[in-house]
C-alpha cells in the first residue's frame, strides 16, 4: 500500500520546497535582472529596479566592448574540455583495472585517491605556483589543463569504477570465450555498455573544470585566462560595476547552463554517483 | 571432437584449496553432469575447464593437446552461463554472430549459421530485438545459439535453467538433451539440481568439497552408490540412512532404504512408526513417519494413493534386497 499523506502535509512540504528552491534560485535570477539594467539604476532599491527602471542591453555591450569575451570563452572550452578527456583517457583504463581485476589494496588506493580532494587547494598553491614559474606553465593553458585535469581525476576514476563495477562481470567472460582480445573486449563490449556512464562523468567534469575558479584565477593572467578570470576583472579596485558584473556573470554562466539543462538527465545520474541502478 | 581429461588439477584461492588435485576423464560427445551441493566446487570446476581461471597445478588436456594455459577462446568450448550473460546493447542476431565477428568469418557464413541457428531454436522471428525484450526462456535459447554456431569442440553449461521457471525449466531441460542427440557434442553440465542429474546425463560426476565422490551412469549411483554422500544425494525422496543397532544386524554402520524400497501396512510390518505429513501427489504419496526408534523420519513412497491420517500407526518393511551397507568411514560394503 502506498503511504498516505495528507493534502496538509503536501501543501506544506511543496511551499517549503518551493521557497528553499526559489531562495537557492533568486542570486541567478537578480544578476540575470542586473544585467539588463543600467549602472544608475542597478544600484536602486529592489523594487525600483524591478518596476520603475527601463531595460537596456548597454551592460552587454559595455563587456563586450572592455574585454574579449570570445578570446576567454574559448580558454574555458579549451581548458574544461582538455581536461577532461585527458582525464578520461587516464581514468578509463584505471577504472576498468580496478573494477575487473580488483587487487588486495583497490579499495585503499580509490580511499587514497578521495582523500586528495579533502585537502585544502590552497594548502598547495604555493608549490605548485612555484612549479609553474620555473617551468614556464604560468599563464597557459596546456597548464591549466594539467592541473585542472589532476584535480578532478578521482571524481573522474571514482565515478567509472561504479558504472563498471555495475556490468556483470559474466558478460565479459563472455566475450573472452567467444574469442575477443582484450582490446576487442573494451570496445565491442565494455564501451558501448559503459557509455552512459562514460556520458554523465564527461558531462559533470566539464562543468566542474568550467566552473573552477581556484586555480584558474591564481595561475593566470592574460592570455589563458577563461571566463571565471573574465568575471573576476569586473569585480576591481576601481568601484563594484554591478550591471557589468551581472552582465559578465551571465555571459560565462550561459552557455554551461545550457548544456546542464539539456544533460539533466544525464547529470542527475552522474550526481547519484551510480547509487541508483 | 571433445575429449577432455583433467589431471591432477587442483585450484586454490589464496590458501584456501576449493579442488585438491583431481583426475577426470570426459569421452567424446558424453553428457556429463557436475552436481553437488552448493559451494561443491563444481562451477570452479567447469571454470578450469573453460579457462576463466587458471589452475594451480595440474594439467587440463582437450583432444590429447595441453590447454592448461590456453586462453579461454583458444580451447574451442562454448559456455552458457546462468545469467545467460547476452549482450544487452545488439540485437539478437549480432549476439549470435559476435563468436564468428571474433573469428573473422566472412558475412556469407555468417549469416546462414545464424539462420541455420536460429530456425533450430525457433529464433527466427527476433532476430532484430534485443535481449531486454526476450522473455528468459529465449534469452537462454539466445545463449545457446551463440554457443552452436561457434561449432565448439565441447558445450559448458554452467547451471543454465536455475533462472526460469518450473514450467519451462522442464522444456528447456528436454530442448537441450535433443540438442545433444542432434550434435552429438561433448556437453558439460554444472547443477544443484539432481533431478536435472538424473535425468540428462550420461556420466554424473558427484562432488562435495571439490572431491570426486563418485563417477558413474545415473541408475549406477541410484543402485550402487558408493558412499553415504552420493546415497544421500542421489534420489528423490532422500534414502533413508539408518544406524545404530538396525544397521548392526546388517552387519554395518549404516544401513540405506529408499523410500519406493519400503512397504506400508496398517496392521504389521518389520518397523511400526507414527504418520507425520502425508504428500499426495497424485501418481504418488510420499508418507514421512515418525518415532520409528531407528532415525528422526522416515520416508516412504508408494505408487498410488492410500488414506492415512496424522497420528495414525504404521508398520515398514523394507525389500531386504534393496537395503544398501556402509562401513564405519562411511563406504559402501559390497
Amino acid at each position: 500500500m502506498a503511504r498516505a499523506v495528507s493534502t496538509r502535509t503536501k501543501v506544506t512540504n511543496t511551499a517549503i520546497a518551493g521557497t528553499l528552491g526559489f531562495m537557492m534560485f533568486f542570486p541567478i535570477l537578480w544578476i540575470l535582472v542586473l544585467s539588463f539594467k543600467t549602472e544608475e539604476d542597478a544600484i536602486r532599491a529592489p523594487l525600483e529596479v524591478l518596476f520603475s527602471s527601463d531595460w537596456s542591453l548597454d551592460s552587454f555591450a559595455a563587456v563586450q566592448a572592455r574585454s574579449d569575451y570570445f578570446k576567454h570563452f574559448m580558454n574555458s572550452v579549451i581548458i574544461a574540455g582538455g581536461s577532461t578527456l585527458a582525464g578520461l583517457i587516464i581514468a578509463v583504463p584505471a577504472a576498468w583495472a580496478m573494477a575487473f581485476v580488483p587487487a588486495k589494496r583497490t579499495k585503499d588506493v580509490l580511499m587514497w585517491m578521495l582523500s586528495t580532494k579533502m585537502l585544502p587547494p590552497v594548502g598547495v598553491l604555493i608549490p605548485i605556483y612555484l612549479l609553474f614559474r620555473d617551468t614556464g606553465l604560468l599563464d597557459t593553458r596546456i597548464g591549466l589543463v594539467g592541473v585542472l585535469m589532476m584535480i578532478n581525476l578521482p571524481i573522474i576514476i571514482w565515478m567509472l569504477y561504479t558504472y563498471f563495477k555495475e556490468i556483470p562481470g559474466e558478460i565479459l567472460e563472455a566475450a573472452r570465450m567467444d574469442g575477443a582480445s582484450l582490446r576487442e573486449e573494451i570496445i565491442y563490449v565494455l564501451t558501448p555498455m559503459a557509455i552512459p556512464g562514460i556520458a554523465s562523468t564527461l558531462l559533470l567534469n566539464v562543468i566542474l573544470a568550467w566552473n573552477e575558479a581556484f586555480w584558474t584565477l591564481n595561475l593566470t593572467a592574460a592570455k589563458a585566462a577563461p571566463l571565471t578570470a573574465f568575471i573576476a576583472s569586473y569585480s576591481s579596485p576601481e568601484g563594484l560595476f554591478y550591471a557589468k558584473l551581472s552582465a559578465a556573470s551571465i555571459m560565462a554562466i550561459a552557455p554551461i547552463l545550457i548544456m546542464g539543462w539539456f544533460s539533466q538527465k544525464q547529470l542527475v545520474r552522474g550526481l547519484t554517483f551510480g547509487a541508483v541502478k | 571432437m571433445g575429449r577432455i581429461q583433467l589431471k591432477q588439477v587442483q585450484k586454490k584461492f589464496g590458501e584456501v584449496e576449493v579442488i585438491p588435485p583431481l583426475d577426470l576423464e570426459i569421452v567424446d560427445g558424453e553428457f556429463v553432469v557436475f552436481v553437488g551441493p552448493s559451494g561443491c566446487g563444481k562451477s570452479t570446476l567447469l571454470r578450469l575447464i573453460a579457462g576463466l581461471e587458471d589452475t594451480t597445478n595440474g594439467n587440463i588436456e582437450i583432444d590429447g593437446e595441453d590447454a592448461t594455459d590456453l586462453p579461454p577462446a583458444k580451447r574451442g568450448l562454448a559456455m552458457v552461463f546462468q545469467s545467460y550473460a547476452l549482450y544487452p546493447h545488439m540485437s539478437v542476431r549480432k549476439n549470435i554472430a559476435f563468436p564468428m565477428k571474433m573469428a573473422k568469418l566472412d558475412q556469407a557464413t555468417q549469416d546462414a549459421k545464424i539462420e541455420a541457428a536460429a530456425k533450430a531454436l525457433n529464433l527466427t522471428d527476433y532476430l532484430d530485438r534485443r535481449p531486454g525484450q526476450l522473455s528468459g526462456g529465449q534469452r537462454q535459447r539466445v545463449a545457446i545459439g551463440r554457443a552452436i554456431v561457434r561449432e565448439p569442440a565441447a558445450f559448458l553449461f554452467d547451471e543454465p535453467l536455475s533462472n526460469l521457471d518450473a514450467a519451462l525449466r522442464v522444456g528447456m531441460r528436454l530442448e537441450i538433451m535433443e540438442l545433444h542427440k542432434k550434435l552429438a557434442t561433448t556437453m558439460i553440465y554444472v547443477t544443484h539440481d539432481q533431478v536435472e542429474a538424473m535425468t540428462m546425463a550420461d556420466k554424473i560426476v558427484v562432488l562435495q568439497a571439490g572431491v570426486i565422490e563418485q563417477v558413474g551412469s545415473p541408475l549406477e549411483l541410484y543402485h550402487s552408490p558408493r558412499n553415504v554422500f552420493v546415497a544421500g544425494f542421489i534420489g528423490s525422496p532422500k534414502m533413508n540412512l539408518i544406524s545404530g543397532e538396525e544397521a548392526k544386524k546388517h552387519d554395518a554402520e549404516t544401513i540405506g532404504i529408499r523410500p519406493e524400497h519400503l512397504t506400508v501396512s496398517t496392521t504389521e510390518g518389520a518397523w511400526k512408526g507414527r504418520v507425520g505429513v502425508a504428500e499426495h501427489l497424485g501418481s504418488d504419496t510420499f508418507i514421512h513417519v515418525h518415532d520409528t526408534g531407528l532415525m528422526d523420519m522416515m520416508t516412504v513412497r508408494i505408487s498410488g494413493d492410500i488414506q492415512v491420517q496424522h497420528g495414525d500407526t504404521i508398520y515398514l518393511t523394507p525389500d531386504n534386497d534393496q537395503i544398501h551397507r556402509f562401513d564405519a568411514e562411511g563406504l559402501r560394503k559390497s
